[in-house]
């Protein structure tokens, strides 16, 4: 099925883009982000879970946090493109919250199609957050890979890499069991469950790693020999969210760049004067522009043509990644000494641009999996 | 769903269609002689001959110019050309010999010429019938552009033009030429002014064309001289001093960014096996195929993997990103995009002839008249090719100091 020319972004995902900006402005603004995130620097501090849970409330009353829940499960099930356009704001704002972890989880269990899930989708209706566990501590973005093993209907291992792990209310946990791979509903609070705060460098959200030990098994959302096939299946959606998420990070730091390069003055000129300021700042445009077109390819596709979403999500990614790690090194390099201080906004969203980079695959791991489909696999 | 799809108007499939009809019978059959690769770098008359014919034949079915009005020589449709272009880039007929004018010479005139010049020279135009070159670059204005020296003086209702153009592609078939000189001294900017300029009856009288040597070894451009060419009032496009702003929609269209869309032919590609190799870094899959690296197919090497990726995703990026900014809800400045085109497109096409060279190998070394040469030598000579892309029409650095200036706002750097 061909795309519609226009990435099917029609007037009701510009008014929920547009009212998600001025909510982020308004609710969030960069100072009051800094002052919630920031206010310890102490790089041995002890890590802390800082977000806004009053705004988490309020989306799950606009109903953002489940944009992505089908329909029939009670959710919003709006098109890829929406949840696009609400992830590039909540990377806008570095958003702190578990909003694109929540949004992940429902594509995948809206992926695995079992009682279990549906249930599962209705926690999140209900507005809990929640998050994967699908990563081993080799930081495996494989569908296959895991540390946990289900023995005797109990979960035992470790999660590595979890984001969101202390906002959430339950997780999604991927476990290998004697038929294969399954997916598993935890609550946070459950027997046996030991969340471990990461130190991480992004203060725009948490990290962990959790151990399952004798922890029950009994709510399924995907069987074993199933749950790879799910999150294959929903990988496309992850991608295209955390590349969307890049895209309005990204945004946000060229603007404040170039912002600052048109009052910074050296050598009696505004420093936007001098091309070694202008042409970089140029090519991070150019290169975010792809990114961006390339994101809203990749969600149009998810709806569209799924037979190609795993193609154009990943050229998403790619292109998302390296935009945002060129916007990372212009940003704090054009501001000189001030870009490198604590003080300077920037440095919150350099750390969340450089962990998204990762997530899911940097761009090299992208283009890699990429020619796998173009190209072929590599000849043995 | 399917409502959300934008169709095409009753007149557009039509058309498409009467396209597609025209084109099975109509294509010329493939020259016997070596065609350039592209039109810029046409060298004899026999290669012009052929094209010129094409174009005569494609103009008369009713596929060029097909959005410009009657009276001018066009077609009188709406929104027609561009899928004209369509079925002829599908077609895979021949490209266009008159690029200059039908690209930039055309939109100009249209928007800035009186309407008895309209009518006398845009059907020829668009024809083919009467070829165009571009006399803007001087030895000493390049990059600076408004800083032509070339002078036409007024002499009762004559102009008086003596100077020094440089880079003039076709100028040496050309009967016409855009031609932006200075009429006044005083001011930079407001002290140019814009002309049509009958070069090919003027020569010997007033008009040298001298032919340059590319790096190729392939000719195709010129530096033209004028020695007290006399030009009649009536071939002024626009006022007096504002042979900038008339300057502007020329290369506003060249850059691939004005309003009316540049009829295009196909690329001279047909048979099946060809097409399959694909265009720009698409055809890297195929050439990584066949070349050897390290002792294994080159398509296997990680890192070669790696470089055609990164091609492939900003080559489908910048596609993308032509099909967003026609999306309204999608776009933060209208030119944000548009003024990307040129800057992207011809850095990718060179990047894309870079890796090929790396590809091939050895090879590479293999130019235009080697037997063993890969693929008759035509990426190297691509290679070469696309510095003249990187070059004209505003170098990359001075598309970067536009967008920089025009879209982010940053100061000028003049």
């Amino acid at each position: 099925m061909a795309q519609p020319r226009n990435f099917d972004f029609g007037e009701e995902e510009v008014m929920l883009r547009d009212s998600a900006r001025k909510f982020f402005e308004n609710k969030l603004p960069t100072d009051k982000l800094h002052a919630l995130v920031a206010a310890n620097p102490d790089p041995d501090r002890t890590p802390e879970c800082l977000w806004d849970r009053d705004l988490w409330r309020q989306m799950v009353e606009l109903g953002w946090t489940m944009l992505a829940v089908p329909e029939q499960a009670g959710g919003m099930g709006m098109k890829a493109v929406a949840v696009a356009a609400l992830a590039e704001e909540a990377g806008r704002a570095a958003l702190p919250s578990p909003l694109i972890s929540t949004i992940n989880s429902s594509y995948v269990l809206a992926a695995c199609e079992s009682e279990g899930a549906s249930q599962a989708l209705g926690y999140i209706v209900e507005g809990a957050p929640a998050t994967l566990a699908i990563t081993n501590s080799r930081g495996s973005w494989e569908s296959a890979d895991t540390d946990v093993r289900v023995e005797n209907g109990k979960l035992e291992g470790t999660a590595w890499y979890v984001q969101d792990a202390a906002k959430a209310d339950f997780f999604v946990v991927k476990a290998r069991a004697d038929d294969g791979i399954g997916l598993y509903i935890v609550p946070a609070t459950a027997d046996g469950v030991t969340i471990t705060a990461d130190a991480i460098t992004d203060l725009t959200r948490d990290q962990a790693h959790i151990a399952f030990s004798g922890v029950d098994a009994g709510q399924v959302a995907a069987a074993p020999g199933s749950g790879d096939k799910a999150l294959d299946q929903a990988e496309p959606c992850l991608l295209t969210v955390l590349a969307a998420d890049m895209c309005g990070a990204a945004e946000w730091q060229l603007q404040t760049t170039v912002e600052y390069a048109k009052v910074r003055t050296q050598f009696d000129k505004p420093i936007a004067f001098f091309q070694a300021i202008k042409h970089p700042l140029v090519d991070l445009m150019v290169m975010l522009d792809q990114a961006r077109s390339l994101v809203y390819y990749a969600a149009c596709a998810i709806d569209w043509e799924p037979e190609s979403a795993e193609q154009y999500s990943r050229m998403a990614k790619s292109a998302a990644s390296d935009a945002a790690a060129f916007a990372c090194t212009r940003s704090v390099q054009t501001h000189g000494g001030i870009g490198f201080t604590w003080e300077c906004f920037l440095h919150l969203y350099f750390k969340r641009q450089k962990h998204n980079q990762a997530l899911m695959g940097d761009g090299v791991y992208q283009r890699a999996k990429l020619a796998d489909i173009l190209m072929g696999p590599i000849a043995a | 769903m399917a409502e959300s799809v934008k169709k095409e108007s009753a007149e557009q499939a039509e058309f498409r269609q009467y396209c597609r009809d025209w084109l099975q019978g109509n294509i010329p059959p493939s020259p016997t002689f070596r065609m350039p690769q592209g039109p810029l770098e046409i060298m004899t008359t026999e290669q012009l001959d052929y094209l010129c014919a094409w174009q005569k034949s494609a103009y008369d079915a009713g596929m060029i110019g097909c959005d410009y009005p009657l009276e001018f020589g066009g077609g009188g449709r709406e929104n027609c050309q561009k899928i004209a272009n369509q079925e002829m880039q599908r077609a895979g007929t021949p490209y266009l010999p008159n690029v200059i004018g039908l690209g930039m010479a055309c939109p100009t005139i249209f928007y800035h010429g009186q309407e008895n010049l309209k009518r006398e020279l845009l059907p020829k135009l668009l024809s083919g019938e009467e070829i165009w070159c571009q006399g803007f670059s001087e030895p000493g204005a390049g990059s600076d552009l408004a800083n032509v020296q070339t002078f036409a003086e007024k002499k009762g209702d004559k102009w008086v033009i003596n100077g020094h153009k440089i880079w003039t592609s076709l100028a040496h078939f050309a009967s016409w030429m855009i031609l932006l000189c200075r009429t006044s001294k005083d001011h930079k900017y407001d002290g140019l002014s814009y002309f049509v300029v009958p070069i090919n009856a003027a020569l010997g009288k007033g008009v040298t064309v001298r032919p340059l040597i590319k790096i190729t070894g392939e000719t195709g451009f010129n530096e033209v001289l004028f020695e007290d060419l006399e030009v009649d009032d009536s071939f002024r496009l626009d006022e007096v001093g504002k042979g900038w702003q008339v300057a502007m929609t020329t290369l506003l269209h060249e850059r691939g960014a004005g309003e009316l869309v540049t009829p295009k032919g196909g690329s001279g590609v047909k048979d099946d096996s060809e097409k399959k190799k694909g265009v720009g870094a698409t055809a890297l899959l195929g050439l990584a195929q066949e070349c050897w690296r390290n002792g294994r197919c080159a398509a296997d090497d990680p890192v070669m993997r790696d470089k055609i990726m990164q091609l492939i995703i900003r080559q489908e990026g910048s596609r993308q990103g032509a099909r967003r900014a026609r999306v309204q809800g999608l776009i933060d400045h209208p030119m944000r995009i548009p003024l990307q085109s040129k800057l992207v497109m011809s850095e990718v096409m060179q990047d894309v002839g870079r890796v090929a060279l790396e590809l091939e190998g050895a090879a590479s070394s293999l130019y235009l008249a080697d037997e063993h040469a890969p693929q008759e030598g035509h990426w190297p000579l691509a290679y070469l090719n696309s510095y003249g892309m990187t070059i004209a029409a505003g170098t990359s650095e001075v598309q970067k100091n536009i967008l920089g200036e025009r879209v982010l706002g940053m100061p000028k750097s003049k």
